[in-house]
């Protein structure tokens, strides 16, 4: 019988599901609002110098990896599933599209944060 | 058979709007709606990383775009659709995971939606009081 990869992509829609509900609207208002804007946070909390420190260690590597990755899985498979419910057969272009891009972007991610 | 040939002409429902029909389907949908967002977020901090690993001015631009006044307000509009995301997603915990007995009863809907959210509420104010 042909393996399903239904569980491979459940798992990671799950995990960024959780994890862009815990820690999502803090890094939202962040890197978008607050940092930015300058309220509330220094700007220099995003300076390269700081995040090629972070992006250096092995932890800072995996919650940058963690959250780009995750959250586009669980986004794409809601996309996925959403054009369907607006009557577009799912067929394998839509499958390419919305499985392949994340895809492609796990992998510049993952080469990007190894180089840094 | 070609179309001409088919004398058959059943009737198909239209999907258009279908969602709009019950206020139920209107919370799917923008539970749904979320997801496009979280994509673009998703990207944002994409192009962040690849910017970082290329020179300090590319990332330096990139810091100069997250300035700007429409990516602040962007950036506001993705805030609002992550906290309904946040609200969302233990909303629909109880039937997404395996059920809990708790002396032999059920553990109720409501207690696993506001134990999650508390936990989620929780744990984010934790990452901006380590990032202030």
């Amino acid at each position: 019988m042909k393996r399903s990869n239904a569980p491979l992509v459940w798992s990671l829609f799950g995990a960024g599901g959780m994890l862009a509900a815990l820690v999502g609207p803090a890094l939202v208002f962040v890197t978008g609002i607050a940092v930015p804007a300058g309220i509330l946070m220094s700007r220099d909390l995003l300076s390269y110098q700081r995040m090629t420190g972070f992006a250096h260690t092995w932890l800072g590597k995996i919650i940058i990896l963690a959250v780009i990755v995750l959250f586009l899985w669980h986004a794409a498979l809601r996309i996925f599933h959403m054009l369907h419910d607006f009557g577009f057969h799912a067929g394998a272009g839509a499958k390419l599209v919305c499985f392949g891009l994340p895809f492609l972007c796990t992998i510049a991610a993952a080469y990007r944060v190894l180089m840094i | 058979m070609s179309a001409q040939m088919d004398k058959r002409r059943p009737y198909i429902r239209s999907m258009n709007s279908w969602w709009k029909r019950d206020p139920y389907f209107i919370r799917y949908m923008g539970m749904e709606a979320t997801s496009v967002l979280v994509a673009l977020y998703a990207a944002i901090l994409l192009v962040g990383l690849l910017r970082l690993s290329q020179s300090e001015a590319a990332y330096n631009g990139w810091l100069d775009a997250l300035k700007s006044g429409p990516s602040i307000a962007l950036h506001a509009v993705i805030l609002v659709v992550f906290l309904y995301h946040l609200w969302s997603w233990f909303k629909v915990m109880p039937k997404t995971m395996p059920m809990i007995f708790v002396d032999g009863k059920k553990l109720p809907a409501e207690t696993i939606t506001y134990t999650g959210v508390t936990v989620a509420v929780v744990v984010n104010v934790i990452v901006l009081i380590i990032l202030v």
